[in-house]
């Protein structure tokens, strides 16, 4: 499978009287998009607004950071089983919108949504402080139910996302990166010498408002898969999920899978990137058990050497996390294993709910319940009033002066378990 | 900026009185540098000057640790220093113990900073490695210049009360404090790096070294359930409506003490949950689906327990740190016992 991305960068976001992208700027005609997401009948009331890098803005509560994308030709659209029917993606040639976002805030849960700061201390650990934003702060009609909401405001963030990324089809791409999986007996002739390396990708697969897709099926329902890693770049994969703030995989994190991205400059190079697995992280003991033997054996099946275990949301998936590193050692293939820690305010607690002595090899993306204090803004993206309940916070969290003192579990990808920043611990 | 005072804490062989010979031999001071000592005034050029070495035998040490602390300490406090540099040790085990030891006394007792340097291995790391920053060095003297390296700026920022990094970037042995820090690479291509090195049997370093997990075994069957007196405890989050005492959604700093005197069943009007790491709706929907109160009431009434406890206590469990539920699961067990409980029914979500 060979994917062709192309990126148009976009550096400022206007509204206007017409939806397009004029050089490095995108212009949104808000009514029509508006009138886009109202067909959605549970919707009372869509607010559009943009928040761009630098800007004293703070966008809360978030649910979800999408980034537009158009398939330019190749079969299937984006977004499949959403926005575009179930057809296989992956292949042929995407454009991508770079530098722009689409995100989407609403009080869903009330403790479960995150927080973007565009500037200052709490910019420093969100990636998307440094995108322009255009942000759908979405009200549901009244009496909707919270998994009813969610749905909503998952479908509202994906066709806004779709509508935007449309406007990018007939643009000349700025640069272009090509991406290809080989199949497993080519792969075998055209890297006879390298490690065999795949990635194992766990989706968040809690229940209750804790899910991710494919395709359009619910993850909690798949058995441990192969899928290409050109497909998350169209959106095979999406976030449904209301999980701490700090180590939620956005959509725009499976867009952008940098596990994928790392493993593909190294391909054909030091090592031969064979391939994702994807498997979930389910409640049930038999749901665990069946998923880290299926995703073993999967990794033995395709003779690996290596293999990088990504995780998301903490607690109860430390555990898949670690039946999947310590059944894939056994069978002799080296890990290593992608998390965050919760070792307390004061960093002296033990860091994750479990642990295997074959897990030798770990990357932190830090410490989710070390404190930071937020600056005020200038403009509340959102509503501010959810700050004190969220996971991070607590009661005096908000403080008058507009300044929030917090645990750093409440920034919007903070801690990325898929290793999407720099942030690290020790 | 003002020069910064340094005293240097050296045994007797490195302060060039003698070898094992001269173990024996009870604090000592000396105006300026000796040793190593050189090596340090050479990287510490004009900041900081060696005013004054310590030494003391390490048999000596190690046999009377009491006194001879209290006599090096007394003899570091006369010249009144901005840091004190110990060793480094290397992987002499009872020079590490004596370097360790005195650059503690020194931090709590003279609330002077200090530093000192050792081998990952020596003994003096795992009983000092908290308490004082150890820079990690090799395992024997041929390592002094890339000891020195790491200790004299690290001495530097100690003495000016300047911010310390990680131990990643300045070098020392973790403390067992978890500390963020932005490292150069993302982690995704760290986590490559790492693989690659581990597939090929080249040394690597885990950003997280596993713990020890403490397994509790179970306590054996209660002999006659129809008599015990049940408590029901959660980390399900239940509280009164409304969280009267504010327990967080996630990282929960206390656990509450809630009546159940004439409750016989939990309902949406007067329960719910505080926890932030699952979908709310049916716990407060119905808040015996978590806390089950009113199916202990009909055991009681049955006569299938002995009784329900008057209180339930509660807490969340959802990104709490071990730590803390550790201290809340002591002290509600303290009061379960005074209260004469018999069994606990604990549950989760």
């Amino acid at each position: 499978m060979k994917l062709e991305v192309g990126y148009i960068p976009i550096r400022d976001i206007q509204f206007g009287p017409t939806s397009k992208v004029d050089g490095n700027v995108l212009y949104v005609n808000q009514d029509e998009l508006s009138r886009l997401l109202l067909q959605d009948e549970a919707i009372e009331s869509v607010a559009l607004d943009i928040a761009r890098p630098g800007e004293s803005v703070r966008i809360t509560p978030v649910k979800d950071v999408i980034e537009p994308r158009v398939k330019v030709h190749g079969g299937g659209g984006i977004f499949p089983g959403w926005c575009a029917k179930v057809d296989t993606v992956g292949s042929g040639r995407t454009n991508v919108l770079k530098g722009a976002a689409v995100v989407t805030a609403g009080k869903i849960v009330g403790f479960q949504e995150g927080i973007i700061d565009m500037s200052g201390e709490g910019a420093r650990y969100t990636p998307f402080s440094t995108l322009n934003n255009l942000v759908l702060v979405v009200e549901p009609k009244q009496g909707l139910a919270q998994h009813a909401y969610e749905k909503t405001l998952r479908l509202a963030g994906l066709k806004a996302a779709e509508y935007l990324g449309k406007l990018a089809a007939d643009i000349e791409a700025e640069e272009v990166h090509t991406y290809e999986t080989l199949s497993l007996l080519e792969g075998v002739r055209a890297y006879p010498d390298l490690p065999r390396v795949g990635y194992v990708l766990m989706l968040q697969s809690q229940g209750l408002l804790h899910d991710t897709y494919v395709y359009g099926v619910d993850a909690k329902q798949i058995i441990p898969t192969l899928i290409s890693p050109t497909e998350l770049m169209d959106g095979a994969i999406i976030s449904g999920n209301c999980v701490s703030a700090c180590d939620k995989n956005t959509t725009y994190h499976h867009l952008n899978n940098p596990v994928v991205q790392d493993l593909f400059a190294e391909h054909g190079k030091t090592l031969n990137f064979v391939g994702v697995i994807i498997t979930n992280e389910n409640v049930f003991l038999a749901d665990k058990m069946r998923s880290s033997d299926r995703t073993a054996e999967l990794c033995g099946y395709l003779s690996l050497d290596g293999a990088i275990i990504s995780q998301e949301g903490f607690g109860n998936p430390d555990t898949d996390l670690i039946m999947n590193c310590r059944k894939i050692e056994a069978k002799g293939i080296k890990t290593v294993i992608i998390t965050d820690e919760y070792a307390g305010q004061d960093g002296a607690s033990q860091s994750l709910a479990d642990a295997d002595e074959a897990a030798d090899a770990v990357v932190t993306g830090g410490n989710a319940n070390e404190v930071i204090h937020l600056p005020a803004m200038e403009r509340i993206i959102g509503s501010i009033d959810a700050v004190d309940h969220i996971a991070g916070g607590w009661s005096g969290s908000l403080n008058e002066d507009g300044t929030i003192t917090a645990e750093l579990q409440v920034i919007t990808g903070a801690t990325n378990e898929l290793g999407f920043n720099t942030l690290s611990a020790r | 900026m003002k020069q910064i005072k340094v005293v240097h804490y050296l045994n007797q062989f490195f302060a060039q009185i003698g070898g094992e010979e001269k173990a024996d031999i009870p604090p000592e001071s000396k105006s300026g540098p000796v040793g190593p000592g050189m090596a340090f005034k050479g990287a510490f050029g004009d900041a900081a000057e060696i005013v004054a070495t310590v030494a003391c035998g390490d048999s000596y040490f190690n046999e009377n640790p009491d006194v001879a602390l209290a006599a090096i300490l007394d003899m570091i406090a006369s010249f009144e220093p901005d840091i004190v540099v110990c060793g480094p040790a290397f992987n002499a085990g009872r020079y590490g113990v004596a370097c360790g030891a005195v650059a503690t006394g020194v931090r709590e007792k003279l609330n002077i900073p200090a530093i000192t340097g050792m081998y990952v291995e020596n003994p003096g790391v795992d009983l000092y490695k908290q308490s004082v920053h150890i820079v990690s060095t090799k395992d024997n003297a041929a390592g002094m210049r890339d000891a020195v390296a790491l200790m004299v700026p690290l001495a530097l920022k100690l003495a000016r009360g300047e911010e310390i990094g990680t131990s990643a970037e300045e070098g020392y042995i973790p403390m067992g404090i978890r500390k963020n820090f932005f490292d150069k690479k993302r982690g995704s291509r760290r986590a490559v790096d790492m693989l690659l090195k581990k597939m090929a049997g080249e040394p690597y370093e885990t950003e997280f070294p596993m713990p020890d997990f403490d397994r509790v075994v179970p306590n054996p069957a209660v002999k006659d359930i129809s008599k015990a007196k049940i408590a029901l405890v959660t980390s399900g989050g239940i509280v009164p409506k409304g969280n009267p005492d504010r327990i967080e959604s996630s990282s929960a700093s206390k656990y509450g003490k809630y009546d159940l005197e004439g409750i016989r069943d939990l309902d949406a009007q007067t329960y719910e949950t505080a926890h932030g790491g699952y979908d709310p709706v049916y716990a407060n929907e119905d808040a015996d689906r978590v806390l089950p109160v009113d199916i202990l009431r009909e055991f009681e009434k049955e006569g299938k327990i002995g009784s329900l406890s008057r209180y339930f206590y509660s807490t969340v469990g959802n990104g709490t740190a071990v730590a803390s539920a550790k201290k809340y699961a002591r002290a509600i067990g303290e009061e379960l016992v005074a209260d004469g409980v018999d069994a606990v029914i604990l549950t989760s979500t």
